[in-house]
């Protein structure tokens, strides 16, 4: 670990929270329908797609409404992508005259983009056209990310209100999310990485004649390079913001047109944590109490710095193997050493391994090196993030409300051990809350463990494995954890484009996703209905020293001694 | 169900215009605005070189030559460099087939230079990400100074200028890691040999 390392690290921690509370406090703005500069500028647009909807945005709804015109959005989303898969050869803006997909691999990719997984079963610069890319992947990365905000803030609404039968309404949460925050902020990124090199364009792959002949597999002389091109910033831009995640090109953001330089790098990186890590400090201010929001970051910074450490530590060791046959795997002023098997020579261990955290960190799974070979340790940090259910950041939106179920859970069992009333936020945690947290925080591990074994016991999964040995458990293991809890990013040396990864993945995509939104807006109807608390010392309210707690309620919730040592760091006149 | 029915019409038309506007507005205006600024960036920068298209700045190609810069292995099938269809090797650490490569790799770097025993920089011996990486470390490139310019017959001083002309810092200074462009590189050597040859000519 170099001083630049370090500097590295906190340039782009800093930036990341200098942009948190502008944008945090814009989306708050926005989610209550206030004036905020661009919503008054865009309200002809969201006026004329209420209209054209048929629908009444000032219409409150109850929960179940609510969750019911969420779940009939993405399916008829997933339908319709579906069928612009099949048809791709027969539609429009397909200058490689590429076919349609495989009905199994159409409906693996539908699922995924729908579900925010965006787990990538194909090779975009040989299945995709450019028109499928556009109409079909990138529409649905918009509406993926505007559903997992849109799900986050009817919770923030349930929380909020007092003695209320409805939770906000989900055609206007969904307008507003796409029209006035991933909109400008895809159009403003999509630029900024164009001017570093990221291809938008609609011509057809150029072909350069070679420096220098080479031969292939066969070996028949190779005197051409045909160079993919096609309109990718406008999709790596949202890609990225949504913490989608789905490359335009097949090696995703280690792609040179795709991610041309450190400086894209770090733009792409930053833009993975930005509304995940504002949607915090924007449940602040909706609850009304900023502080909540900024102890959910804090939080989530504490577990996210260790593991970010730890990666950048193991990548930074390299593989002894390589140095035993005459590399030099240490860092110097002239290289970046350690294992660079599947890295990118402008991004080096520091900017590869962060970004491994970051993007399984939040739900992203867009890669700038090869996870499959990385260092066993390396490969742990990503593993472990998304095993933990994506709460660390996390998807937009669903991040957040993942890590609230967790705080619900938390404050649940802390309330039973001190003998209190449990309370979130001056909401009661009874009986049905925590039967839909329960559900909501089983149903991706169990999805996770079924997937795994149904793949290692049957010849149709173990035939994906490419690595021999534990490294082909660890394959497996990292496709279902991928898929269950929506990151998408892969250990790729498993062949995932079989009719087993593609049915047994998109179920467990669809289940990690659903199972999730649903109970968690069951809980935001619940507790909207709830009288709030007045904080009494009977009872148990987090308050400013919730930081400890959330952090307490990780430790016990992912196995580890629930320590009273930690508990008592709290100051007694707090509790 | 009449709940569900009253809300496809709404739903279907939300999907519409969304694709219309997320799919079809917004990725057109970006390219427009992309071709009227930034049109080299957009269109792959693409270099010419003779007045043929001859790669792009940002994708590397595969050199064997000992007379030019090697840029990192490539696991792109059929062939390295293949920037149709990008990919990386994938191979775990204690894969048989990843000390394959880099031993091969190994192997012919000491057989084009034979006199040449300093431990080879990683990123030589390694498959990048993509497959397409177009630059290798200044570690990299200054390992391979001595056999350039023994075969091109040039002045060592000369090759290691010109690598420190294409060399590339961090971004900002801070960011990513200091680069050397293959491509670049090697056409710079080919121009040098070409003004070489005409300033020997009678």
């Amino acid at each position: 670990m170099t001083t630049m390392t370090y500097l590295r690290i906190g340039v782009f921690l800093a930036a990341l929270l200098l942009l948190v509370r502008p944008v945090g406090w814009y989306m708050a703005k926005i989610y209550q329908d206030e004036p905020a500069g661009l919503n008054r500028l865009f309200a002809p647009a969201e006026w004329l797609i209420y209209r054209g909807c048929g629908v009444r945005a000032d219409e409150e709804m109850h929960w179940t409404t609510y969750a019911l015109v969420i779940l009939l959005v993405n399916a008829v989303g997933g339908l319709v992508l579906l069928l612009l898969l099949l048809l791709q050869g027969v539609l429009p803006l397909n200058p490689q005259h590429l076919a349609g997909l495989r009905p199994d691999t159409a409906f693996n990719v539908a699922t995924s983009f729908v579900t925010n997984t965006n787990w990538q079963n194909y090779s975009g610069e040989v299945t995709m056209s450019y028109f499928s890319q556009m109409a079909g992947l990138t529409v649905q990365n918009f509406l993926s990310a505007a559903t997992g905000m849109a799900v986050l803030v009817a919770l923030t609404r349930g929380i909020a209100r007092r003695s209320a039968s409805t939770i906000g309404n989900a055609w206007a949460d969904l307008t507003r999310g796409v029209l006035y925050i991933l909109l400008p902020l895809a159009f403003v990124l999509a630029l900024a990485l164009i001017s570093e090199g990221v291809v938008q364009t609609f011509a057809p792959y150029p072909t350069a004649r070679l420096l220098e002949t080479t031969t292939d597999a066969d070996g028949h002389l190779v005197t051409e390079q045909v160079i993919a091109l096609g309109p990718a910033a406008s999709q790596i831009a949202i890609k990225q913001l949504g913490t989608n995640g789905g490359g335009f090109f097949n090696t995703n953001s280690a792609h040179p047109l795709e991610n041309p330089t450190a400086f894209s790098n770090f733009l792409e990186g930053l833009a993975i944590l930005l509304i995940p890590a504002a949607l915090c400090i924007t449940f602040g201010i909706l609850v009304g109490d900023p502080r909540q929001g900024w102890a959910l970051l804090a939080a989530m910074l504490l577990v996210f710095g260790p593991l970010l450490l730890a990666a950048v530590v193991a990548e930074q060791q390299g593989n002894p193997h390589l140095a035993a046959l005459g590399a030099d795997i240490a860092a110097s002023e002239g290289q970046p050493g350690g294992n660079m098997e599947g890295k990118e020579t402008r991004f080096g261990i520091t900017d590869s391994a962060l970004w491994a955290t970051v993007t399984t960190a939040a739900s992203n799974g867009s890669v700038n090196a090869m996870h499959d070979s990385f260092t066993p340790l390396g490969g742990l940090v990503p593993l472990f993030l998304m095993l933990l259910g994506e709460v660390i950041f996390g998807g937009v939106g669903s991040g957040l409300y993942g890590l609230l179920i967790f705080a619900i859970v938390a404050v649940f069992v802390a309330g039973l051990m001190v003998g209190r009333t449990p309370e979130y936020l001056g909401k009661k945690v009874e009986a049905f809350e925590m039967k839909m947290a329960s559900i909501a925080i089983l149903i991706p591990p169990a999805f996770v463990l079924i997937g795994t074994a149904a793949a290692i016991i049957t010849p149709v999964g173990l035939d994906g494995l490419q690595d021999p040995g534990a490294h082909g458990l660890s394959e497996v293991l990292y496709a279902f954890a991928s898929c269950a809890n929506n990151n998408g990013s892969a250990f790729a040396g498993l062949s995932s484009d079989s009719l087993f990864y593609n049915l047994v993945g998109g179920v467990a995509m669809v289940a990690g996703r659903f199972g999730v939104a649903l109970p968690v807006l069951a809980i935001a109807g619940s507790l909207a209905a709830k009288r709030r608390c007045l904080p009494g010392r009977a009872r148990y309210p987090p308050t400013r020293r919730f930081l400890w707690r959330c952090w307490w309620g990780w430790c016990s919730s992912s196995g580890r001694s629930p320590s009273f040592r930690c508990w008592r760091l709290v100051p007694s006149q707090n509790i | 169900m009449g709940m569900i029915r009253q809300q496809i019409r709404p739903t279907l038309m939300l999907v519409l215009m969304m694709t219309l506007i997320t799919g079809g507005i917004y990725p057109l205006t970006v390219t427009g605005f992309a071709q009227v600024l930034f049109p080299y960036q957009a269109g792959g920068s693409l270099i010419e070189h003779r007045g043929q298209v001859v790669g792009s700045r940002l994708i590397g190609q595969a050199f064997r030559d000992p007379g030019a810069f090697w840029g990192r292995l490539s696991a792109t099938a059929p062939f390295p460099y293949q920037a149709a269809a990008s990919s990386g090797s994938n191979y775990g650490p204690l894969n048989p087939n990843l000390l394959a490569a880099a031993r091969a790799r190994v192997e012919a770097l000491r057989g084009a230079d034979p006199t040449n025993t300093a431990p080879i920089p990683i990123d030589l011996v390694t498959a990048s990400g993509s497959g397409l990486d177009p630059h290798i470390s200044p570690a990299a490139a200054a390992y391979q100074v001595a056999r350039v310019a023994r075969s091109r017959g040039l002045d060592e001083a000369v090759v290691r200028q010109l690598v420190a002309t294409h060399t590339q810092g961090r971004g900002c200074g801070l960011l990513g890691e200091p680069v050397v462009n293959v491509l670049a590189l090697n056409i710079a050597l080919e121009n040098l040999a070409g003004e070489e040859e005409t300033s020997l000519a009678p």
